[in-house]
């Protein structure tokens, strides 16, 4: 089923205003309803590398697995969630194996933030501090937790939600693809709605700008989501852009059931899928 | 490293450098740091330091422990906070380099279980070469900036001194039911118009005011000239129309 029409979908990308090359990576392929955000670490192109595996591998194996399955019958949240976490130990081993393999990429890893839009749901998964927010009506709320040692600073009320703006410790995350030959995948469905906006971004967005702001600028350019997505960007660089700024917008333009026939129906009692 | 430095009555009697991951301040001996004096509880207060940040507790001590004059429990420790105790004062000292902070303020680097322990223990040992144990692959291929990176500021008042030299501007209707209202621009997005008839957004940026259209067949037209997708930077004095009335954008003094 094509997806095109019911999401609307803006990415944005920017090296930003001190670095010179660009490790974030992003991937939008609205027809499937997928879209995939990475930002990638590790020494001289590595972090590149990295996050350029995962949104490559990822969107390649999502897109077909959901094309696969869309011919046949439709998935449920239980399959997408398994599938989401395969592809994404996958994706895990082959960034892992190639670290491995190469010196020149050892170490290297990347968070990861994807959003998969199946059946008027949704499903996340996510590794590390990109994030994904959502504005409903004139709620705007994070939607990912980070893993990051700040967050867990913050679970464990060591430190409190102001401090952490001033902690030094933002910058490291507790998970990562590929940095380990295993990775734990977090995974959650929600229920969408018609007139919902979703951003996926790198921390190169939410630690220059505040979500005060951020939820500003979606509401007043909700309108033209790729205006938007560059206004985002640019107040990232107004404030320093001292990293690199990656943006996804995706607006819910109408309701997306996934067409259930007597055939898929009776295929999904029988257990075959 | 991070320290303390104690002192009374003005009088600096030692520097205390925060070596252990969790140092305790009281007035029995087997605290870490021991402060003899009546007024300190047996086991007053504890400060646990993990990489470059520090926070102190308070063990709920009997007059209780202030920072910069106000009591805390729980505390964030900020370079130049002062603890009080009693008549005595620890200056909290935490000198980060300014070129590495900034350097790796954005680098993000993971941390796995069992790494914390071990990095804190490095930052507390004497600085050699290979160090950082757990997260030394991350860290070792990086190449040193090359350029000079901008003055380290946290984001929130990054935004402010940018905007401080930018004048005020307005916007003041000319036409229509609304003649003479004015709009002051402090907003960094100030959007103009009706929602799904004609938007255009005004965006207050560290160089200027921005217009750009936003939704609509038709494009704001400034001084007679119709506008393209492209942003265009307001002049004072600019006229501009939008969803049929006229207003005036000038810089306030």
């Amino acid at each position: 089923m094509d997806l095109s029409q019911a999401l609307e979908v803006a990415t944005r990308s920017d090296p930003g205003m001190v670095r010179t090359n660009n490790e974030d990576s992003v991937l939008a392929d609205p027809v499937h309803g997928v879209v995939i955000l990475a930002d990638g670490m590790g020494g001289y192109n590595a972090g590149e590398v990295a996050s350029g595996m995962a949104t490559a591998l990822l969107g390649t194996e999502l897109s077909r697995a959901i094309e696969v399955a869309d011919g046949v019958a439709s998935l449920d949240m239980a399959d997408l969630r398994d599938l989401l976490n395969d592809e994404i130990t996958r994706a895990n081993g082959a960034i892992h194996q190639a670290s491995v393999s190469h010196p020149q990429y050892s170490g290297m890893g990347t968070t990861l933030v994807t959003g998969v839009f199946h059946d008027n749901r949704m499903s996340v998964a996510h590794i590390g501090d990109s994030r994904m927010y959502r504005l409903r009506g004139e709620e705007f709320s994070q939607v990912t937790r980070d893993h990051s040692f700040l967050q867990e600073q913050i679970d464990a009320g060591i430190i409190s939600r102001e401090d952490a703006r001033h902690a030094q410790n933002k910058n490291l995350v507790t998970r990562a693809l590929g940095v380990d030959a295993r990775v734990e995948v977090e995974i959650h469905d929600y229920e969408v709605e018609p007139g919902d906006i979703y951003l996926l971004c790198s921390d190169g967005l939410n630690d220059m700008v505040d979500d005060d702001e951020i939820s500003m600028t979606l509401q007043a350019l909700g309108a033209n989501l790729e205006l938007c997505a560059m206004q985002l960007v640019q107040m990232a660089n107004d404030n320093g852009g001292r990293d690199n700024v990656s943006v996804i917008l995706v607006k819910i333009r109408k309701p997306f059931p996934s067409p259930r026939g007597w055939f898929s129906r009776i295929l999904g009692r029988a257990g075959i899928k | 490293m991070a320290k303390l430095i104690l002192s009374m009555d003005g009088l600096m009697l030692k520097e205390i450098p925060l070596t252990k991951e969790r140092m305790t301040i009281g007035r029995k001996p087997q605290n870490d740091i021991q402060i003899d004096n009546l007024a300190i509880s047996g086991e007053h207060a504890a400060i646990v330091t993990i990489l470059n940040d520090s926070f102190l507790e308070d063990l709920g001590s009997t007059n209780g422990t202030c920072v910069n004059g106000q009591q805390v429990s729980k505390h964030f420790l900020q370079n130049g906070d002062v603890i009080e105790l009693g008549k005595y004062r620890l200056k909290y000292v935490n000198e980060v380099p300014q070129q590495a902070a900034s350097a790796d303020f954005e680098k993000t680097m993971v941390l796995r279980p069992g790494d914390m322990l071990k990095k804190a223990a490095d930052q507390g040992a004497p600085k050699t070469v290979d160090t950082q144990v757990g997260v030394k692959d991350m860290l070792a291929p990086t190449p040193a900036p090359v350029a000079p990176p901008p003055a380290p500021a946290p984001a929130v008042t990054a935004a402010a001194p940018a905007d401080a030299a930018l004048p005020l501007a307005a916007i003041q209707v000319l036409t229509g039911a609304n003649t003479g209202k004015e709009l002051v621009l402090t907003k960094t997005l100030t959007t103009l118009g009706k929602p799904g008839v004609q938007v255009a957004v005004i965006a207050r940026r560290p160089h200027g005011y921005f217009i750009t259209h936003v939704e609509g067949a038709q494009f704001p037209v400034v001084n007679g000239k119709p506008l393209d997708a492209q942003a265009h930077q307001l002049s004072d004095h600019d006229v501009i129309e939008l969803a049929g009335v006229k207003m005036e954008f000038f810089v306030k003094s």
